[in-house]
């Protein structure tokens, strides 16, 4: 019984909270008006990670700041700024750690190779499955 | 297939579990840092409070080297900060504070209650100036020099061992 009494008191229980007290920015949770600009805003939001969950885009996040992020990402976007000029804006704030899509630099050559390198082994594979099916 | 390949799968196990093992190990270091150390601060307003009244630049607030604290009336590690904000304040640095997603009347509840060790609080609600700055989560502080660039970023509650630290890095810059 005593268990089913503390069971009950730990469901029952408000966790200390770690949200601010203001509710979610204006267009967190709200679509662009014009459904061309929403497309952009929507796209670029699945592709920036979130500061605190770090796993999931911006998009997914039901974190604070993730909100906020996104209110920044509508904001701008309704006020023309491109998708690519705010995803600059925020790699040079956050570094390249930001964006989940993968740039050009030096650390990302082994992810561009990879797919060539590995159709080039796919193919010396078969390659060499042909000629011992031919010799045999 | 040669000999030697056979034992390739197995290799290749091993590489995997030691990679996991090291990992486990030597987490990661989970902290973003601000890619703007070492540059000037964002033009940003930063919005009023009960405190001087009127929106300010974040920019107009240098001239002399100062901590940027950012802090919310709603965060328990802030709490446990700040007496050594007061500490600090008690040997004559400039902490400017950046109260993220919080409203002026919580913000005035909290300093009467945890003491004020801010020269001015500038509100943030949609942690904009946040974002503008590159940092992600309260309790932040960055150490900004006379001209306002910014010389470093302290990630997480100021502990007590971290004031001779940051005292040292103010003074550095005098």
């Amino acid at each position: 019984m005593r268990r089913v009494i503390l069971l009950i008191m730990l469901l029952a229980a408000v966790p200390i909270s770690a949200d601010s007290n203001l509710p979610s920015a204006y267009w967190s949770d709200r679509q662009l008006p014009d459904p061309r600009q929403e497309a952009q805003a929507q796209a670029l939001m699945a592709e920036l990670r979130c500061l605190v969950c770090q796993g999931q885009s911006i998009a997914d996040s039901d974190a604070e700041l993730a909100g906020d992020m996104r209110d920044l990402v509508r904001r701008r976007i309704a006020a023309g700024e491109r998708p690519a000029a705010i995803r600059a804006w925020l790699i040079d704030r956050y570094g390249t750690w930001i964006s989940y899509r993968p740039t050009a630099e030096p650390a990302a050559w082994p992810l561009w190779a990879a797919p060539l390198l590995l159709l080039a082994v796919g193919g010396l594979l078969i390659a060499r499955r042909i000629r011992l099916k031919g010799r045999a | 297939m040669s000999r030697g390949l056979r034992f390739a799968p197995l290799l290749v196990l091993l590489l995997v579990i030691g990679a996991m093992v090291w990992r486990l190990a030597t987490p990661t270091d989970t902290n973003v840092t601000s890619k703007l150390v070492g540059r000037p601060l964002p033009a940003v307003l930063l919005g009023p409070t009960d405190f001087n009244g009127n929106p300010f630049p974040l920019r107009s607030l240098t001239g002399k080297p100062m901590i940027l604290n950012f802090f919310g009336s709603w965060c328990l590690p802030c709490v446990g900060e700040a007496p050594m904000l007061e500490a600090l304040k008690k040997r004559g640095v400039r902490i400017v504070g950046i109260a993220v997603r919080d409203t002026p009347d919580a913000v005035a509840d909290f300093v009467e209650q945890r003491g004020n060790p801010y020269a001015v609080i500038g509100m943030d609600p949609e942690s904009k100036t946040q974002i503008a700055l590159g940092s992600s989560g309260v309790p932040e502080s960055f150490v900004v020099d006379g001209k306002g660039i910014i010389r470093y970023q302290h990630i997480g509650p100021i502990a007590a061992d971290d004031v001779p630290m940051l005292l040292k890095r103010l003074d550095q810059l005098q």
